[in-house]
């Protein structure tokens, strides 16, 4: 299965889980699966019409889905989805 | 008893003295490449000798003038004129200095043709004459940056070029402070801070530019201080206010590159766009708990910060250093890999982090690093920088809601 990377301020929508196993031949399954495992995450990764935040940053590996083929790129139980906010601590 | 002045008359009626036109014309002219191109040695194998001390010569000298301080002259001449024979020509500053070498030579040490150029470099200047300014350092530089210039990549240019260069930070900081002591330490010639706190006990925990006996002061002030201790030498300018969309185009202009280290998500939007309308590169990072970010964004050769982020995330989303915390070593860690990317810029050595993320997480040890590309459709660096404007910087879809969230 692949592997879901949690952000730090995601972490207490996990129960604290860093790497959370998820299912899914694409990107969409995939953290449709996260969000199943842990619903406070839904809120956070999808919008009302079921689309990726705009604000959340989503890798497949070292790439940006977005340049891939977005919640559509498919993934294999090898990739790591790696969801990323911005931070402005300074 | 005759004064120092008549001494110096009567040697001069001892020895040949020669007018710098003839020294230009023999020697620049007849002896070297055409019109002037500087050779070492001119007609007849002649060697021009600057005797002054080293940080004159350093300011500036003749082309291809060998260096013997008056000092060492007995020591050392031979091996910047080894040949007795033949002409050597001194000079120094004014004339006097270089007649008492051009005597001692003459008289102690068998030189046969010695002379001495009247007027010394303050009337070959007059003449219009070139001179060489070289790229040198004071001797107390070369000692500070001897470990600099033993590293090919940074080398006397590179060092050159840090202590030419002008670097705005954002923030007096937890991120600012080991940027602004490294920066200062490695020779960077200007270094603009802007930040409008003052120094708070909370802050010592990481600011490290900061101390207990500073508390309450202005934190520009206090970083100045911490400069200035490790070298004097920088240009400090201080901006102890608050960026926005009114003063950012005019704080920003002149600076080679500028250091992200603010702490909220509406500066972050400003600088950028401010700064791809400058073609100014920034180096940013950010930190929160355990967690760093790092990238390089520079403008029209890379992505910009909205090309990574084409919008903040909602307040409850991003909480700053102040709600959440922060491990008082990350910001050593992020702001010492934001010190390294500004002195590679300046020196060009290596590969900067343009169009990288790289992830520091400092619990489980590890550095990711994403690949960070261009948005053909990104609002602000897909577009002409000539065609923003004021009234554009630092807006993002749902500002007004996020800034309200965020008091």
């Amino acid at each position: 299965m692949p592997t879901a990377k949690i952000p730090p301020v995601l972490r207490s929508s996990t129960g604290g889980e860093k790497e959370v196993a998820v299912d899914g031949a694409t990107v969409g399954e995939a953290l449709r699966s996260l969000a199943s495992q842990h619903p406070d995450t839904e809120r956070q990764l999808f919008g009302d019409g079921g689309e990726l935040n705009r604000y959340v940053n989503v890798y497949k590996n070292d790439e940006d889905v977005r340049v891939l083929e977005g919640l559509e790129t498919p993934v294999s139980d090898a990739d790591t989805l790696m969801i990323l906010p911005a931070m402005a601590g300074g | 008893m005759p004064n120092g002045a008549d001494i110096i008359r009567q040697i001069k009626e001892r020895i040949e003295e020669v007018d710098p036109r003839e020294v230009h014309h023999l020697v620049y002219r007849e002896g070297g490449g055409p019109n002037g191109v500087p050779p070492s040695a001119g007609p007849n194998g002649t060697v021009v000798v600057d005797v002054r001390e080293q940080h004159e010569f350093e300011e500036s000298h003749l082309p291809g003038a060998k260096h013997v301080p008056r000092g060492h002259l007995e020591s050392r001449i031979e091996t910047a004129a080894p040949d007795k024979s033949k002409r050597v020509i001194l000079y120094c500053q004014s004339g006097n200095r270089s007649a008492l070498a051009a005597h001692t030579m003459q008289d102690l040490l068998g030189y046969e043709d010695v002379a001495s150029m009247t007027g010394g470099i303050t009337l070959w200047k007059d003449r219009g004459y070139d001179v060489d300014v070289p790229l040198a350092l004071s001797a107390e530089q070369r000692s500070r940056y001897s470990r600099h210039l033993l590293i090919p990549e940074i080398g006397l240019e590179g060092q050159m070029k840090l202590l030419d260069a002008k670097v705005l930070l954002l923030g007096a900081g937890g991120l600012g402070s080991p940027i602004a002591l490294y920066l200062a330490a490695a020779g960077v010639g200007t270094l603009g801070i802007v930040d409008d706190d003052v120094v708070d006990l909370s802050n010592l925990q990481r600011q490290v530019a900061h101390s207990q006996d500073r508390l309450g002061m202005p934190k520009v002030d206090s970083a100045e201080i911490a400069i200035k201790e490790i070298n004097g030498d920088v240009e400090v300018v201080k901006y102890q206010t608050r960026l926005d969309a009114s003063n950012i185009m005019e704080i920003i202009e002149g600076y080679d590159v500028i250091v992200d280290g603010v702490d909220n998500f509406p500066t972050r939007y400003l600088l950028n766009d401010a700064s791809v309308r400058t073609r100014i590169p920034v180096v940013s990072a950010s930190i929160l708990g355990f967690d760093g970010q790092l990238s390089v964004f520079h403008p029209y050769e890379g992505p910009c910060y909205r090309c990574l982020y084409p919008t903040p995330p909602p307040a409850e989303l991003a909480p700053s250093c102040g709600a959440n915390g922060v491990l008082g070593v990350l910001p050593g860690v992020m702001g010492l890999l934001q010190a390294v990317e500004v002195i590679k810029l300046v020196t060009g050595a290596g590969e900067p982090l343009t169009g990288r993320l790289l992830l520091y997480e400092a619990l489980g040890a590890t550095f990711t690093e994403l690949k960070v590309r261009r948005d053909p459709e990104c609002p602000i660096c897909s577009r002409d920088p000539e065609s923003i404007s004021d009234e554009e910087m630092g807006v993002f879809p749902d500002y007004e809601a996020f800034c309200a969230a965020s008091g």
